[in-house]
């Protein structure tokens, strides 16, 4: 009997390993992720490798913004002047949605409809990975001392990133939503049609559940639709850039992802949503042609042909579908609005 | 200089100081978590592989071989959102696998070891997706030629890799 455990030593150690392994592995399976957040092999590992991480990326945060601030200015004097331009361009935009926003606000009211609204966030840099293929999932420096909470949303300023799923004292787990587990409530832009999106083991991400009769055409927006609970609605996905049909009689699209979910650098942890009824004195009787009468008093009425109907001095009615000239001068103190 | 004699073989065996033997494989895996952010590239490569595969075939010991694995691979999915030891049974595979060729082959020369980083990576990631598909019930995609030419990447970083690494070797 000695003999054949001396001689079989290696493989029994072998087997005996992974038999306790594969027990492990199909306790887990049968457990919920919030029991398995709990595992002390799970803490300690995330304390041996985030305070590294969060060195180095400190380090190298501070170089390139030293870099960047104090040595690089090459060019600023010229993107300065372009960003002025563009801002002029997008106050006009923003008045002009802001007619519409209005108008939709009215129209919300009457019917008592409810929305949820990004109400505090709180910036985050992205530290570290899983260092797998297959979990497709970041660390971040803040974590519950910083009042993260498991299932909060997590977003850029291009779109939508994914969710927070485990959080330690001082970092946490935000699983992207190109990972196979994860599936976010999406609609899409003007199609108006409700599906879910998830990722694929290719890395690639999907919108699921969509039949197959349905039309959808390439460059589609896609956007969250609030029905997971966890994103509210209206932000940004992606873009559908293939539509082929899928199983059992749905469509299978394509969609590239708002953010960059390869390049994330800072990311914002969305930490409060309101609900809230929109009201009829929200909306308020400010239209589009007055904000732009407060905003451009000194555009000439004579020197752009559309001029004229943007001004405070036009009827409301005339205003409403015409195009809104571009900005000619800055708001400013001496011009006061007419 | 101590030597262990298998099948008239004469082969060497080393071992490694306390730090190195817990300091390396922990920068692998730090490393592999933190420099696919930066270089989406190095995602190919499996640091904490090529390190277990280093360990075993250095120490020439199936049951340390195969320990190593199994902390590495452990500490490995620790890091993801998945269930733990699915890295953990596939570097222990792996482990006591390199451990035992070891013994047999001479796995100080560069040819030998990037053959057997090939094969023990196709081994890792066939170990892998057989644990994560039919016990943990992952979807996962089998694609022969992404996983060839990573098995190619590893070797050859691997080659590079361990001959950094034996530095840290001590005879016994």
């Amino acid at each position: 009997m000695e003999t054949v455990l001396g001689r079989y030593r290696n493989l029994i150690v072998l087997v005996g390993i992974l038999f306790a392994q594969v027990v492990g592995l199909a306790v887990q399976v049968k457990r919920t992720t919030e029991t398995e957040s709990s595992l002390l092999i799970r803490v300690w590992a995330v304390h041996a490798v985030t305070p590294l991480e969060k060195g180095l990326g400190w380090v190298q945060t501070s170089s390139s913004s030293l870099w960047r601030n104090y040595l690089y200015l090459r060019g600023v004097r010229a993107e300065n002047r372009d960003l002025k331009q563009q801002l002029e361009q997008l106050h006009i935009e923003q008045a002009r949605l802001k007619q519409d926003a209005d108008q939709a606000q009215r129209l919300q009211s009457l019917l008592a409809f409810r929305q949820q609204y990004i109400s505090e966030t709180l910036a985050a840099q992205v530290i570290g990975s899983s260092g797998s293929d297959q979990s497709h999932s970041v660390y971040i420096d803040k974590g519950a001392h910083d009042g993260l909470k498991p299932d909060m949303a997590v977003i850029t300023l291009d779109g939508v990133v994914g969710k927070v799923l485990r959080v330690f004292p001082y970092t946490s787990l935000v699983l992207l939503i190109d990972d196979p587990s994860s599936g976010v409530g999406v609609i899409l832009d003007k199609a108006r049609l409700q599906g879910v999106l998830r990722g694929t083991p290719a890395g690639e991400i999907t919108v699921e559940r969509v039949m197959a009769d349905e039309q959808v055409p390439v460059g589609e927006k896609v956007l969250t639709s609030g029905g997971d609970q966890i994103f509210v609605k209206g932000l940004p996905v992606g873009t559908v850039t293939q539509v082929k049909p899928g199983a059992e009689l749905f469509l299978s699209i394509h969609v590239r992802p708002a953010a960059n979910l390869n390049k994330l650098e800072e990311v914002l942890v969305v930490t409060r949503k309101v609900e809230k009824q929109a009201e009829p004195g929200d909306a308020g009787p400010v239209r589009a042609s007055d904000i732009l009468a407060l905003r451009l008093p000194s555009v000439p009425l004579k020197d752009a042909p559309n001029a004229g109907d943007v001004s405070a001095e036009k009827s409301p009615s005339d205003s409403g579908k015409k195009p809104i000239p571009p900005a000619k001068s800055q708001p400013s103190p001496e011009n006061p609005p007419r | 200089m101590s030597r262990t004699s298998t099948s008239g073989a004469q082969v060497e065996v080393f071992s490694f100081s306390a730090p190195v033997t817990f300091g390396i494989p922990l920068i692998a895996i730090f490393l592999q978590a933190w420099l696919p952010l930066r270089l989406s590239w190095f995602s190919v490569l499996d640091l904490p592989l090529l390190v277990t595969i280093f360990f075993a075939m250095a120490r020439r010991n199936p049951i340390t071989g195969l320990l190593t694995g199994t902390f590495i691979g452990l500490f490995q999915d620790a890091l993801t959102h998945q269930a733990l030891g699915v890295y953990g049974i596939a570097k222990t595979v792996v482990g006591y696998g390199a451990s035992s060729l070891g013994i047999r082959i001479d796995s100080e020369n560069p040819g030998a070891r990037m053959l057997l980083t090939l094969v023990f990576y196709v081994v890792h990631k066939s170990v892998y997706f057989l644990i994560a598909a039919g016990l943990v019930g992952q979807s996962l995609r089998w694609d022969w030629l992404h996983e060839i030419s990573s098995a190619v990447a590893n070797a050859i970083f691997g080659v590079l890799l361990y001959s950094l690494l034996d530095r840290f070797k001590r005879r016994i």
